[in-house]
C-alpha cells in the first residue's frame, strides 16, 4: 500500500508528467484558456491514459515480447491508442452526449497528446506489473489534470491583472507554465 | 521483419474490426438535415455565428434556433445552400449592425469606485457588479473589441466602444460577450419595431414620449447639422413629424431634466425644424423597406393610428389598405385641427410621404356601412386594424339645445375641414375645455365673431386643452369663464338669443382625480349669445364595432387585451388610437399605430404576438438622479408667431417655425441624459 502511495505521489507531484517530464505541452497551453474546459480535458484524459495504460502494457507483454518485436512498440502503441480514443469517443457519444458535446473538439486531440504514448512507455520502461502499471497511467493522469486546472484558475485570473502588450496571450502562458514548473521541482527529493 | 509486419497487421486489423463492430453498436443517429448542413458550411469553425463551432451551428440551423444565413464566413452562398437543405427560403431582411447604447465613458459618469488592472467587463461585473453607478453603463474595458472577430469595434476616443458599420456584419458576437447588454443588434426596421425595456438606456423625454422618439438622438443630429439624420430617426418612430411638430402638446418637455432648473428643451419645435426641412428640401427620405410578404392588412380610420400603422406595416413589407369614411385622409388632424394651425397643404404632403411607402386607400368607404370584418378577411386580408378614432359627441343636456345656432363643436370643426361655410354671429360661447373647445373659439374668432366665451366648469388648471392653445387664444381675446356651467339655452322664434350659466365650486376629487364642480345655487346668470357650441367631450362610435362583435369596455372603447399589442378579443384584429383610449392627442394613436404595426407584423410572420417582460409601461419606475447639478440655466428658444393683427380674419398658419440657428443653439441646450447620466458643466 505504502508503495502506492508512493508512486502517487511521485506521479503526480515530483515527476508530473507536464511539469516536469514536458510531455503533452500542446493541450496544456491549448485548453488551458477555462476552467471548464480544463477540467472536461482534465476528466477526459484520465479516462483514456488509464485505459491506455492498461490496454497498451498487456499488448507489450502478451504481444510484443512473446514474439520479440519489443522495438515496435512506438508504431503499436500510437495504433492502439488512436483505436483506443476513437473507440471511447463513440462510446461518449452514444452514452452521454451532453459530455461529448463538450468534449467534442478535445477527444481528438487526446489521440496524438504524446503523454498519453509517454505514460504506455514508461510503464514498459520501468518494468511495472499490471496492477502498477494502471495505478501509475491514473497517477500520472491526475497529475496532467492536476497541472492543467492550476494553470487554467491561473489564465483566468489574467484578465484581471495589467499585463505589458508583449506578454500577453501565449506569452505569459509560457511563463507562469514554467514558473509552475519551477515550483513543483521543489517536490524533488520528497520520493 | 515478417513476424513484425504480420504483428502490427494484425494489431491494425483487430483494431478495425473492433472499431467497425462499436460503430455499429455505438451508432448515434445524426439528423441527416444536421449532416447535410454541417456539410454546407464552410468549417471554418470561425465562431463568428456565435456557436460554438460548424456543427453546433449546424445543429442550431437544422432545429430552427438560428437562421439559415447564420453563417457569416459562408456568407450568401452558404446561405442559398443551406436553404435549400431545408427547403425554405432566404428572407432578405435588412443588415443588422451592433449599436452601443450607453453615452457616459466612465470618466464622465458617476462610479462608486474605480477598478484598478482590471481587463474585462465580464471580469469587472463578477467584481461588486461593476464600476459604474448606472447598472446598465458601459464600463469601457472593451471585452467587445477583442472578442470582434471582424474588427469592427474600437474604444474611441471618448472612451467608449465604436463600431465601424462597414465592418461589422452583425454577427452578434459582442452583444453575447457584453455582461451588461449595452450593445444591441439594431436595424431601422428593429428600432421601429422596439419597445423601450428596463435594462436599456433611455432619457426621460423618450421614455415618456407615447411614441417613443429616439429624442436626444433626433436633437444630437440636429445639433452637427445632420437633418436628414434627425428626421430619419425620427420617422422610425413617427411618421408624422410635420404634425406632431406644430400640434403635439409634448408630455416630453414636462419631463425634460434641464426643466427642472431652466426652461425645458424645445422637443418639439426642433421635431418640427427637421421635418420642415425635409419638406423644404422636397427630397422625401426613404428608408428600408422590407421584401412583399403578399399579406394584405386592412386599416380602418386615416387618422394619425391608422396612417401610423399603415406606414409600418408598409415598412414591413406588407400591403395594407386604408378605408376611410370620410372623403380625405388624415382624420381629426384634418377634420378637427384647424388650418391655422395645422395647414392642409402640410398635411397632405405628409400623408402623400406616407402612401408612397405602399399604401393603398380607399376613401369614402366605412366599416359598418360598406364592409364588415367578416367580408374583409373573406376579401383575403390577414389581419385587419381599427382606427376608427372617437367621433360622438355628447349633447349638453340642458333646456332649449333644439334651438337654431346651437352647434356640436366636432361638426363645426368638421364642416370647416370639408370645406363647408360656417358662419356664426357676434357673439359666441363655447362649452368645454379641451382642444375642440379652443380650437372652435379660436375659428369663431377668425371668423369674425366679436366676442367669443369659454364656459369652462373647472379652473384653468385642469382644462385639458393644450397650455399654448388657452394662451393664444387670451392674446386673441377670447374671454374665459372658469368654474362655470350653462343651465338652460333661451330662444326667439326657435332662434338661440340668451344662455344661462351658474358658477361652480371644486369639491372632493372625482375617480379621474380632478376635484368635481358643484353648482353654487343663486349664482345663475344670463348672457346674450348669437351661438353655442358645445365641445364637451367626444367617444368612439360604438354601433358598427358592436356589430362585428369586437368586445368593449366599460368606457365604450374598443377593449386591447393588452395596451402595448394592441390586440382585440378577435383573432387578427387589432385596434388603436382614440377609439381604445377615448379622445387623447395625435401622438398616443401614433405610438398605438406603431405598437399595432408591430403585433401585425408579428401575427402575420406567425410568431406570438407578446410584449417582452423588461417593456417599459407608462408606471414604470425607472432610475433617476435625485438632483441637477451643474447646469447652467439657458433660455429657450421662442417659436415666432404672427401678430394678433395679422390673425385676425386669416386662417394662416400661426406659428412661423424656428429658424436654423435657434434650433442649432436649442440643440445645443439638450443635456442627451441617459438613465443617471446627463451632460453637466466641467466634466
Ligand atoms: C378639435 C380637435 C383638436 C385637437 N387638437 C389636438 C392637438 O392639438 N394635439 C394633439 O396631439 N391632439 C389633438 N387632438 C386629438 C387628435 O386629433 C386625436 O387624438 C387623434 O386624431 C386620434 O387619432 P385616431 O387615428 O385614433 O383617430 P381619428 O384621427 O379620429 O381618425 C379616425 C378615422 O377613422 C375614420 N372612421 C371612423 N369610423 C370609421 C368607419 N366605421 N369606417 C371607416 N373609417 C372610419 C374617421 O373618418 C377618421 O378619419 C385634437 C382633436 C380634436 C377633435
Amino acid at each position: 500500500m505504502g508503495e502506492f502511495l508512493l508512486l502517487m505521489v511521485s506521479a503526480i507531484l515530483v515527476n508530473n508528467i507536464l511539469l516536469l517530464r514536458f510531455l503533452g505541452n500542446c493541450p496544456f497551453l491549448g485548453v488551458s484558456r477555462k476552467m471548464d474546459t480544463a477540467t472536461g480535458m482534465g476528466l477526459a484524459v484520465i479516462f483514456v491514459m488509464t485505459l491506455a495504460g492498461m490496454i497498451t502494457w498487456l499488448v507489450y507483454r502478451y504481444l510484443l515480447v512473446p514474439l520479440s518485436l519489443e522495438y515496435l512498440r512506438t508504431i503499436a502503441f500510437i495504433l492502439v491508442i488512436a483505436t483506443l480514443v476513437q473507440f471511447v469517443e463513440m462510446v461518449i457519444q452514444k452514452a452521454a452526449p451532453p459530455l461529448y458535446e463538450a468534449l467534442g473538439i478535445y477527444l481528438p486531440l487526446i489521440t496524438t497528446n504524446c503523454a498519453v504514448l509517454g505514460v504506455a512507455i514508461i510503464n514498459v520502461d520501468e518494468r511495472y506489473d499490471l496492477i502498477t502499471a494502471i495505478f501509475f497511467s491514473f497517477a500520472s493522469a491526475c497529475g496532467f489534470a492536476l497541472a492543467l486546472v492550476l494553470m487554467a484558475g491561473l489564465r483566468e485570473r489574467f484578465a484581471l491583472v495589467a499585463i505589458p502588450k508583449a506578454f500577453e496571450g501565449t506569452a505569459i502562458g509560457l511563463v507562469t507554465a514554467g514558473l509552475i514548473a519551477l515550483a513543483f521541482s521543489g517536490f524533488a527529493g520528497l520520493v | 521483419m515478417l513476424t513484425g509486419m504480420i504483428a502490427i497487421g494484425g494489431i491494425g486489423l483487430v483494431a478495425s474490426i473492433l472499431l467497425g463492430i462499436a460503430s455499429k453498436v455505438f451508432y448515434v443517429q445524426v439528423d441527416p438535415v444536421v449532416q447535410a448542413v454541417t456539410e454546407a458550411l464552410p468549417g471554418a469553425n470561425c465562431g463568428a455565428c456565435g456557436f460554438a463551432g460548424c456543427s453546433s451551428c449546424a445543429k442550431a440551423i437544422a432545429k430552427g434556433k438560428a437562421s439559415p444565413d447564420a453563417c457569416l464566413a459562408g456568407g450568401a452562398e452558404a446561405a442559398v445552400a443551406v436553404a435549400q437543405i431545408l427547403g425554405v427560403e432566404i428572407e432578405v431582411r435588412e443588415p443588422d449592425t451592433a449599436r452601443v447604447g450607453c453615452w457616459y465613458p466612465p470618466e464622465e459618469a458617476d462610479v462608486r469606485f474605480v477598478y484598478d488592472g482590471v481587463r474585462d467587463c465580464r471580469a469587472a461585473m463578477l467584481l461588486f457588479s461593476g464600476s459604474k453607478l448606472c447598472p446598465i453603463g458601459c464600463m469601457g474595458l472593451g471585452t467587445c473589441v477583442s472578442v470582434c472577430p471582424f474588427d469592427a469595434i474600437t474604444i474611441g476616443e471618448r472612451g467608449l466602444p465604436e463600431v465601424n458599420k462597414n465592418l461589422c456584419t452583425g454577427c452578434g458576437t459582442c452583444v453575447a460577450t457584453c455582461p451588461k447588454a449595452i450593445i444591441q443588434l439594431t436595424s431601422q426596421t428593429r428600432r421601429s419595431q422596439h419597445l423601450y425595456r428596463v435594462d436599456e438606456c433611455t432619457a426621460p423625454c423618450q421614455r415618456t414620449c407615447p411614441a417613443g422618439i429616439d429624442i436626444p438622438g433626433y436633437i444630437s443630429h440636429i445639433k452637427e447639422g445632420d437633418y436628414r439624420a434627425a428626421i430619419t430617426l425620427i420617422k422610425e418612430t413617427n411618421p408624422l413629424p410635420l404634425t406632431c411638430g406644430r400640434v403635439c402638446p409634448h408630455p416630453c418637455e414636462e419631463q425634460c431634466r434641464l426643466g427642472r432648473v431652466s426652461d425645458p428643451v424645445n422637443i418639439n419645435h426642433l421635431k418640427r425644424f427637421a421635418a420642415d426641412y425635409e419638406m423644404g428640401s422636397g427630397v422625401r427620405i426613404t428608408p428600408y423597406v422590407a421584401p412583399h410578404t403578399g399579406k394584405k392588412v386592412a386599416i380602418i380610420g386615416g387618422g394619425p393610428a391608422g396612417l401610423t400603422c399603415a406606414y409600418f406595416l408598409a415598412r414591413y413589407g406588407h400591403a395594407p389598405t386604408i378605408f376611410e369614411a370620410m372623403p380625405q385622409l388624415g382624420g381629426m388632424l384634418r377634420y378637427g385641427i384647424p388650418e391655422y394651425r395645422l395647414p392642409k397643404a402640410i398635411l397632405d404632403w405628409e400623408i402623400e410621404g406616407i402612401i408612397g411607402m405602399g399604401v393603398e386607400v380607399k376613401t369614402g368607404v366605412s366599416l359598418g356601412a360598406d364592409l364588415t370584418i367578416g367580408s374583409l378577411q373573406e376579401e383575403g386580408f390577414d389581419a385587419v386594424f381599427l382606427g376608427t378614432g372617437a367621433w360622438d359627441s355628447r349633447g349638453l343636456g340642458v333646456a332649449g339645445e333644439e334651438l337654431e345656432g346651437v352647434l356640436p363643436g366636432t361638426r363645426f370643426l368638421i364642416d370647416r375641414g370639408l370645406g363647408k361655410e360656417t358662419p356664426v354671429g357676434e357673439k359666441v360661447a363655447i362649452i368645454g375645455g379641451g382642444n375642440t373647445a379652443l380650437d372652435a373659439a379660436r375659428t369663431c374668432w377668425r371668423l369674425g365673431a366679436k366676442e367669443v366665451t369659454v364656459i369652462y366648469r373647472r379652473s384653468r388648471k385642469e382644462m385639458p386643452a393644450n397650455d399654448i392653445e388657452i394662451e393664444e387664444a387670451e392674446k386673441e381675446g377670447v374671454i374665459f369663464h372658469y368654474l362655470a356651467a350653462p343651465t338652460k339655452l333661451m330662444g326667439e322664434n326657435g332662434r338661440l338669443t340668451q344662455l344661462e350659466y351658474i358658477v361652480m365650486e371644486l369639491g372632493e376629487p372625482d375617480e379621474s382625480g380632478r376635484r368635481r364642480p358643484v353648482p353654487k345655487p343663486g349664482t345663475e346668470t344670463v348672457i346674450p349669445v348669437d351661438n353655442v357650441i358645445a365641445a364637451i367631450g367626444q367617444f368612439p362610435v360604438t354601433g358598427f364595432l358592436k356589430d362585428n362583435g369586437v368586445a368593449l369596455s366599460r368606457w365604450n372603447t374598443i377593449e386591447v387585451v393588452d395596451e402595448k399589442t394592441g390586440a382585440t378579443n378577435l383573432e387578427g384584429v387589432f385596434a388603436g388610437g382614440d377609439a381604445v383610449s377615448g379622445a387623447s392627442i395625435a401622438v398616443e394613436a401614433i405610438g398605438a399605430g406603431r405598437r399595432a404595426a408591430r403585433s401585425i407584423n408579428l401575427y402575420l410572420r406567425g410568431e406570438e404576438v407578446s410584449v417582452p417582460d423588461e417593456a417599459i409601461g407608462k408606471d414604470t419606475d425607472l432610475l433617476d438622479p435625485e438632483e441637477i447639478v451643474r447646469v447652467p440655466e439657458s433660455a429657450r428658444a421662442r417659436m415666432p408667431e404672427l401678430t394678433v393683427d395679422d390673425r385676425r380674419l386669416s386662417f394662416k398658419e400661426v406659428e412661423l417655425g424656428l429658424t436654423e440657428e435657434m434650433a442649432r443653439g436649442e440643440a445645443e441646450r439638450c443635456l442627451r441624459c441617459g438613465l443617471l447620466c446627463y451632460r453637466r458643466e466641467g466634466r
